[in-house]
């Protein structure tokens, strides 16, 4: 197949590549470059496609031996992955960038891109499987649990998933390390990135204070009693419990949590553990990775966070939206996630979080 | 590595004769600064290639300062000359809007840390200096006006730039010209141009990469941006790269780039790509242009896929400039010709050389229509 491999300068995209043209895939080395004022050097484990990592991916592309180029995506990520982060967050909820950026640039943009250029599909570096089988081309969890991507990964649709190549989903992050070595490919030991790749400072807090404000507000309990004030409601995160600066005790002693963020009224609602326990959840814009949910209960299990436990649970679509009744009650949930089903380790669907109870 | 080489603008085949010299020269022991027997007769080699050199470009020996590029030609001698202008009062650098970025950013530079005020001359909508623009800033700032740096020949368009003329309107004042496109593709005279100085480049021509030439008039005394040695005037330090300054001469004593031969399968190719691909135009097609460079608009596109696809089918073009981080950029000459945005990021520059056939330009016009309608699907997404 003619292939574009996306190459962020890291470790995992550049063993991609080489196992891709290994496959015997004709391969082209391609690097977002996803900020328009590109910071020169990496800071650790933060950020993003800098110069030197567009340097590290055209270095890896010629240690490979593949052609490579630069792609400018920067008006597409601002569009589609910033802002929707900041609008989310203003909105109350909390979302997850990485997902919204395989959603609207690594399998959309690049992907339509590559296909209208005569090419069949995008090779990435996530840590993800597929299967062929009776449903066709399908998505699975990776071998490495610990570094499974599957679930920023599961906005992908069917057509989507067709055009997707994920050849590290069989190894272990260590293995590939050390095939990098192998391999002579310089970035085998750069460092993982972690945060979000548009806060090079890594303060999430402060860079949302800078752009949405910070205007006071209060902190009240379940009642409606005010017991507090912050800076700024989306700053908060459901089921956080330090650095609300509350000074007035609960009756019992016991910590308060965030239980809820309202943004129109900026208030942030705090309350016991108790309170913060969901047994249900609701997800909109429901996304299918392989044959759709319908309303017939299912046993599966969800998952909510990037690398959060798999809850056991029984799952159904009500028409709108994506259901799932958690066999254990889950403390902390905040809308705006991503509720991800699972078969096993066969990624069903996701949807955006709505709802809980 | 085979396939059609259509970027000479970019670099050129290194000449066999310079390669040889080149060789021979590594092979021979001695600084060219040192006193002994081996530095005496590297020196004399380097002094030969001197001359010429002072031949080929029409000036004199002592006029060569051999520097590491053409692009370190550019900023001594822009840096250089407003220093030197600047202690008189001086501070206004005009350069045109279609300059290369070794000569935008040393005057850029010179505005955000030494206090220069850079004035654009614009271009007509074929690439060429307007001259009536030069003319009223002359006459109304003249007096301020530390230098004027404008290039020869457009890389980008191969536009030649009336620089003989723009001496004339300068009277006073010290004019540089970036010649690196034009030496050897053109007739080139110093001495007849008129000019203060002029940069050229040893890669451009069949020399080697990492060797270029500033030619400054006898006399002209400017600040230094290298110290050391002293080597050249006193204006350039640094041990004399006598294997690239030997090949350089030699490469510029060739022959054999048949300017009527070229122009004529860039003559060609232009005329037939507008075929092959209808909606797409030459750019800069009015103005008097370089043998071997032809740039094309292809509506509807961008460049950077286009190259991509064009590589892929084992032809080399070029874009326009990209940032340093490798983004590919609108053109700053294609929009100073009046471009917007978008179109003067849907170009591409064919340039050919002296190793250019017939055959080149035939098998990239095969390639093109596919690569066109690839590029206009891909930048519809």
């Amino acid at each position: 197949m003619k292939l574009i491999a996306a190459m962020s300068g890291g470790v995992d995209s550049a063993v991609a590549a080489a196992r891709a043209v290994e496959a015997g895939h004709d391969v082209i080395g391609v690097h977002l470059a996803l900020s328009s004022n590109p910071q020169k050097y990496r800071s650790g484990a933060r950020g993003c496609c800098t110069i030197e990592d567009s340097h590290d991916a055209r270095r890896a592309a010629d240690v490979i031996g593949i052609p490579f180029y630069i792609w400018d995506m920067a008006e597409e990520f601002h569009d589609g992955v910033v802002e929707d982060f900041l609008s989310e967050y203003a909105a109350g909820r909390t979302p997850n960038p990485c997902l919204r950026c395989n959603e609207k640039i690594k399998f959309a943009a690049v992907l339509d891109r590559a296909r209208a250029m005569g090419f069949d599909g995008v090779v990435t570096g996530h840590y993800a499987r597929t299967e062929i089988g009776p449903h066709g081309k399908t998505l699975h969890r990776a071998v490495d649990h610990s570094k499974d991507q599957s679930y920023v990964l599961s906005v992908l649709t069917i057509e989507q998933i067709n055009g997707a190549i994920f050849p590290l989903g069989d190894t272990t992050k260590v293995d590939i390390r050390k095939e990098a070595e192998e391999r002579g490919l310089a970035v085998a030991q750069k460092p993982d990135s972690h945060d979000i790749c548009f806060v090079p400072s890594g303060d999430n807090a402060g860079w949302l204070r800078d752009r949405l404000g910070s205007e006071v507000g209060p902190i009240v309990d379940q009642d409606g009693t005010k017991i507090g004030e912050h800076k700024g409601a989306y700053t908060y995160t459901i089921g956080q419990r330090k650095g609300l600066g509350l000074t007035v005790p609960t009756a019992d002693g016991s910590p308060r949590f965030v239980l809820k963020i309202e943004p129109v009224t900026n208030t942030v609602v705090v309350g016991s553990r108790e309170e913060l326990a969901i047994s249900l959840m609701k997800g909109e814009r429901p996304v299918w990775c392989g044959p759709a949910v319908d309303s017939e209960h299912k046993r599966g299990f969800v998952q909510v966070r990037a690398h959060g436990a798999a809850l056991p649970c029984t799952y159904y679509f009500n028409d709108t939206l994506l259901v799932a009744e958690l066999d254990e009650p889950l403390l902390g949930l905040a809308t705006g996630q991503a509720m991800v089903i699972y078969d096993g380790d066969r990624v069903v669907g996701s949807a955006t979080i709505c709802e809980t109870a | 590595m085979s396939g059609i080489y259509l970027d000479h603008a970019a670099t050129t085949p290194m000449l066999e004769n310079a390669i040889a010299a080149m060789d021979a020269q590594l092979r021979t022991l001695g600084n060219p600064s040192s006193l002994h027997t081996q530095g005496r007769h590297t020196r004399k080699d380097v002094e030969d290639a001197r001359e010429i050199l002072a031949k080929e470009l029409d000036c004199l020996a002592s006029e060569i300062i051999f520097t590491a590029s053409g692009t370190e030609a550019n900023n001594t001698a822009i840096k250089g000359i407003y220093w030197q202008q600047k202690a008189l009062g001086k501070n206004v650098v005009v350069i045109s809007a279609i300059e290369h970025h070794a000569t935008l950013d040393p005057a850029q530079w010179l505005a955000e840390h030494e206090g220069a005020e850079v004035i654009y001359a614009p271009v007509t909508k074929d690439g060429v200096v307007d001259l009536v623009f030069l003319r009223n800033l002359v006459a109304k700032r003249g007096s301020e006006i530390a230098l004027i740096s404008i290039m020869h020949a457009n890389n980008e368009t191969g536009a030649i730039q009336p620089i003989a003329e723009i001496v004339k309107i300068a009277g006073n004042i010290a004019v540089h010209t970036d010649a690196a496109q034009s030496f050897k593709k053109i007739p080139l005279s110093f001495k007849s141009l008129g000019v203060m100085a002029l940069s050229i480049s040893a890669h451009k021509i069949g020399g080697p990469l990492g060797i270029g030439v500033l030619v400054l008039r006898r006399g002209v005394e400017i600040p230094a941006l290298l110290h050391g040695g002293g080597q050249e005037r006193e204006i350039r330090s640094g041990t004399l790269n006598a294997p690239a300054i030997v090949a350089l001469a030699t490469a510029a004593q060739d022959k054999s780039y048949d300017a009527t031969a070229i122009a004529k399968i860039r003559d060609d190719f232009a005329a037939r790509v507008t075929q092959v691909v209808p909606g797409s135009f030459v750019n800069a097609i009015n103005a008097e242009r370089l043998p071997g460079i032809v740039n094309v608009t292809f509506p509807g596109t961008q460049s950077d896929t286009l190259l991509l696809l064009m590589d892929g089918e084992k032809v080399s073009c070029s874009t326009g400039s990209a940032c340093s981080a490798g983004v590919h950029r609108p053109s700053h000459v294609l929009m100073a010709m009046g471009h917007d945005e978008i179109s003067a990021m849907s170009s591409l520059r064919f340039s050919f050389g002296r190793t250019s056939t017939q055959a080149d330009c035939d098998g990239a016009l095969a390639v093109l229509p596919s690569v066109i309608t690839r590029g206009r699907a891909a930048s519809g997404v």
